[in-house]
């Protein structure tokens, strides 16, 4: 049976700082997970995905990695995403140290 | 130690000029991702987590103060200050941006140094034992052989597209501290009935999802057969092994899959051809590269300073007990300096610590630095005189914790604080084991362990050869440990045994913490270690303490304490 879609983030890497970015409300591609965009249909998830990978100049790798809204922000469900929304917790550094675009 | 030649700088400086061409050409467009990405990896540029990584080789782990001082200017100029060492005495770069990476291989090969072939399906970085050239227990050094290995193995049209990667590790000691039983290729020096010193081969060793130990392909190989011998076995590899299935595409399956005495009749029989081919050029090379491997002019000073500041310092004199080992000359000492200060990242140095450990090798070390498996700095000559001088330097900059061989001398891979192929984190398991310990104070009771950590199946942290492993899972959302307990790297290789059920994030600390109090409280006498421990009663006593739930321990071995002054623990095995 066909998995049900669940919340969305469209997420991938720079190409030139390797650094983790989301696809933001806008549009536009953003630092931080909590001004990413929740996607909650999923052929548009699927369009923006296929975007995204045609967008090999500005980005790499991108996925569309499982949300959901807590307390009113963007929150990862899995813990792999929470580390990359946050940065490495062994120290202060990583998605702690930056966030803007 | 080894000087490029002219032909080693040009073909250097070629693979700089050319990455430097492709990265461009990545950032205008002109190379999609996936064009790019073969090329990259094939410099050692992995994207990892959270940025790019950059894994620069240290052949056979040895490298001046020349170098390390460089690599301390790229972590300041093109990363956050520190680099990552690795379990194959590589360092990595965690932050690099991708248009800098260029920059960063030019400033390497200013210095002799690349990251070519740290990735991919080739014949990666040799590693080679720590100690080399500087043990009491060595036939002879290793290091010449490893270069003749580098120099071949490097761009080698024929094996550079194989079905797998394939990693070669050489020891020269009969004391194995280069895991040779763990490679594809292991070379351990022995002597023949003669009394000359040549290798034994062995093959198909392996961690990662199916570890197996390594075996024995020959039981001596003269010394000067080294490259054909090795050649035939990589062609007989590169024709066996598979290709269909890329977890079934290591040597060790191939060797599994087909038998040693057929790989072996098949090695020999293309042995006889590749011999003829070589033609002593391979030897000659060899001639100049053990020169270049000359044990360095040995200094001759009183140690009398050195007696006194032992007998008088007792923060240095544990650092002797601890973190020094035999050299060759009785006047001087192997010195570990380890990068594992309690609660800091397995391996991380910074910059300013590279620095300092570059000065001391210059100013006391003749000039020499290693980079050990077990993600520490060697010292590998430093004259006893001179120990109180590195011993207070090193003090300075936080790197003179005395725990080589102890419980917080963990192996832990990059985990998933880093690692893009992680499927838990290794990094916190360790600070937070290394923290626990040090803060009950039992690190030198507890004495020599040896507990290695992977942050996925594919094993960098060694877990299945440590005396405790562990390796984190994701299970069903959520990290899960499990353990292995027996496992040895040395040269009586051996997988541990797993222990059972995995345990949580929170719950893996108080499971190492309850091992180890029921290993203290079962060992036959203070000199039994753990392993000795583990190796007399097997699991079962471990196994029961573990999955007993705490609040039963305390009150049983309260109950226990006030009748018999004998622990729960004891009881148990009896």
């Amino acid at each position: 049976m066909a998995r049900k879609f669940t919340n969305k983030v469209l997420t991938a890497n720079r190409l030139i700082e390797g650094d983790v970015v989301y696809l933001g409300i806008n549009g536009d591609w953003v630092l931080d997970h909590d001004r990413a965009q929740i996607l909650k249909e999923e052929e548009f998830a699927i369009k923006q995905l296929a975007l995204a990978n045609k967008d090999s100049g500005f980005l790499v790798s991108p996925y569309l990695a499982n949300a959901e809204i807590r307390d009113g922000v963007p929150t990862p469900i899995h813990f792999r995403d929470s580390f990359r929304a946050n940065g490495p917790t062994n120290y202060n550094h990583g998605k702690k140290e930056n966030h803007n675009v | 130690m080894y000087s490029y030649t002219e032909f080693d700088n040009n073909f250097n400086q070629n693979r700089v000029d050319q990455f430097r061409s492709q990265v461009t050409r990545r950032i205008d467009g002109s190379l999609t991702e996936d064009e790019f990405k073969p090329l990259r990896l094939m410099n050692g540029l992995y994207l990892q987590l959270h940025a790019y990584m950059l894994r620069v080789a240290i052949p056979y782990g040895t490298l001046n103060s020349q170098k390390m001082y460089q690599l301390a200017i790229i972590a300041d100029k093109y990363d956050r200050g520190y680099g990552h060492f690795t379990t194959r005495q590589n360092i990595q770069y965690n932050w690099p941006k991708l248009k800098d990476v260029p920059d960063i291989l030019q400033d390497l090969a200013n210095v002799e140094m690349h990251a070519v072939q740290t990735s991919g399906n080739c014949i990666r970085n040799v590693t080679a034992d720590h100690f080399a050239g500087a043990s009491t227990d060595e036939i002879e050094d290793p290091r010449p052989t490893a270069e003749l290995i580098r120099q071949w193995s490097t761009d080698h049209p024929e094996f550079s597209f194989l079905g797998r990667k394939f990693k070669i590790a050489i020891t020269g000691s009969p004391n194995d501290r280069a895991v040779t039983k763990a490679h594809d290729i292991g070379l351990r020096m022995v002597r023949n009935n003669k009394n000359e010193p040549g290798y034994e081969v062995i093959i198909g060793g392996g961690l990662g999802r199916t570890p197996m130990i390594g075996k024995v392909l020959r039981s001596f190989l003269p010394r000067k057969d080294i490259l054909p011998y090795l050649e035939s076995v990589m062609q007989i590899y590169n024709m066996l092994g598979r290709r269909d299935n890329k977890y079934k595409a290591r040597i060790k399956i191939t060797v599994h899959e087909h038998g040693i005495n057929k790989i072996c009749d098949l090695v020999e029989e293309r042995f006889i051809i590749q011999r003829s081919s070589f033609g002593g050029f391979d030897q000659k090379l060899l001639i100049k590269l053990e020169k270049a491997f000359a044990a360095p002019i040995y200094i001759n000073e009183p140690i009398d300073s050195y007696n006194k500041s032992y007998q008088s310092d007792p923060l240095f004199r544990s650092f002797v007990d601890t973190n020094l080992s035999e050299h060759k000359n009785l006047n001087y000492s192997i010195v570990s300096i380890s990068l594992k200060k309690h609660g800091q990242t397995p391996g991380d140095a910074t910059s300013q610590q590279m620095r300092m450990m570059a000065n001391l090798a210059k100013k006391y070390g003749h000039d020499e630095l290693r980079i050990s498996h077990e993600q520490n700095v060697i010292l590998p000559h430093v004259h006893k005189s001179n120990l109180y001088k590195v011993f207070n330097e090193l003090k300075s900059v936080e790197l003179a914790t005395a725990n080589i061989g102890l419980i917080s001398d963990i192996i832990a891979c990059p985990g998933m604080d880093y690692c893009a192929l992680a499927t838990a984190r290794s990094i916190p398991i360790a600070q937070q084991i290394a923290m626990r310990f040090n803060q009950l104070k039992l690190e030198n009771d507890i004495g020599e362990i040896k507990i290695k950590i992977s942050g996925c199946i594919n094993a960098c942290g060694h877990h299945h050869i440590g005396h405790i492993g562990i390796l984190g899972l994701d299970r069903a959302g959520v990290e899960n440990y499990q353990i292995t307990l027996g496992g040895n790297s040395t040269q009586n290789t051996v997988i541990g045994k797993s222990l059972g059920p995995g345990f949580s994030y929170t719950e893996i600390i108080p499971a190492i913490e309850k091992i180890i109090y029921t290993y203290l409280d079962i060992r036959s006498s203070n000199d039994e270690t753990f392993l000795e421990t583990f190796n007399r009663v097997g699991l079962t006593p471990f196994k029961k303490i573990v999955y007993t739930p705490s609040e039963i321990i305390n009150k049983s071995t309260a109950t226990f304490a006030n009748n018999n002054n004998e622990s729960f623990a004891s009881q148990e095995i009896k």
